[in-house]
């Protein structure tokens, strides 16, 4: 493999092991381990000031965790879609160029 | 970074929205100037959106015990420039708002703050630097991800802290207490997402050599110093 994909690969695995190691060592705490920060925050709200009312609330709202997990992985699906087929077409228009220059070269 | 529907007093939420416009608007033309004037980068204009769409769906466990989010905002912002992702980060930030009820249609002007225009400005100043202080571009790229995320999360951190200032230590009893809430946690995340971002430029110097030269990128370090 040239430098290139062993760079790429080596950067792919970093972020696993950032994202693995947490939950490898057990460092989750508190009554739901690895709950999101923002929602940390709002608790923290709601303790330090139990008279503020939120004056607003969501219109819609995912009616069960489940149909939220599925939001959130619509959401990265989708995103991840439009990048993956965003390089499917610049590596065959790469390709392409390549084989022109070739040809006139 | 996502402040939840209703959770800033009605007066700051609509003073971050007075902020945050002008922003918005600006970006909004840029968008379209940047269409018009190169609409062969429509594609990887895409690109860039989706990637922060992609990243911000991704709760990463972190060191601290909880999780939280990446932004993705770094690429567009070094890509095509911070007005144009004050816009796509928007769009974003929207989409969790309205189908999510991540976020909130009352606190979008002070999540559209901090991540769709101080995380991309942050961000493309660190890129700027670090390239006219001759780093390459792998460097560069990595700082503006790391640190325009953590400036994201820093700016909600203040956001909170003078919307809930502590009972007994006021803000700056608040801005510690939401920062340890958000800071440590946002540490690893950041570096993978500068490390994942610094993937995906790689690839795109390798693919799309084109675009990003009409974009001002890929000039060797000691030009972009001239």
């Amino acid at each position: 493999m040239r430098r290139f994909s062993w760079v790429n690969l080596l950067l792919l695995l970093a972020v696993l092991l950032l994202a693995v190691a947490p939950l490898a060592f057990g460092l989750g705490s508190g009554e739901e381990p690895f709950s999101g920060a923002d929602a940390l925050a709002e608790q923290a709200i709601v303790d330090d000031h139990p008279d503020y009312q939120p004056w607003f609330s969501p219109i819609y709202e995912p009616p069960s965790a489940e149909l939220e997990s599925a939001f959130f992985a619509l959401q990265a699906a989708l995103g991840a879609g439009l990048l993956g087929y965003y390089f499917g077409v610049a590596r065959t228009r790469q390709r392409q160029r390549d084989a022109a220059g070739r040809q006139r070269g | 970074m996502h402040i939840a529907e209703g959770y800033l007093p009605p007066e700051q939420a609509a003073a971050w929205f007075v902020v945050s416009a002008p922003f918005v608007v600006h970006g909004s033309r840029a968008l379209v100037r940047q269409v018009r004037a190169d609409p062969e980068s429509k594609l990887l204009l895409g690109a860039a959106g989706a990637f922060t769409f992609a990243l911000s769906a991704l709760k990463i466990p972190s060191v601290t015990g909880s999780s939280s989010h990446p932004t993705g905002t770094g690429l567009g912002a070094v890509l095509f420039r911070p007005p144009v992702m004050s816009v796509l980060g928007g769009i974003v930030l929207l989409f969790q708002a309205l189908l999510l009820a991540h976020g909130g249609l009352s606190t979008l002007g002070a999540n559209v703050f901090s991540m769709a225009i101080v995380g991309p400005w942050v961000a493309f100043g660190s890129y700027t630097m670090v390239r006219r202080a001759g780093g390459g571009m792998d460097p560069a790229v990595f700082a503006a991800a790391a640190l325009g995320s953590l400036a994201t999360y820093g700016v909600t951190v203040a956001q909170l802290a003078l919307a809930f200032p502590d009972p007994t230590a006021g803000i700056v009893g608040a801005l510690a207490k939401f920062g340890g809430i958000f800071a440590v946690t946002q540490i690893p995340l950041a570096i993978s997402e500068g490390l994942l971002t610094v993937l995906v430029v790689r690839l795109l110097s390798r693919t799309s050599g084109d675009e990003l030269r009409r974009l001002g990128l890929l000039r060797p370090a000691a030009e972009v110093r001239a």
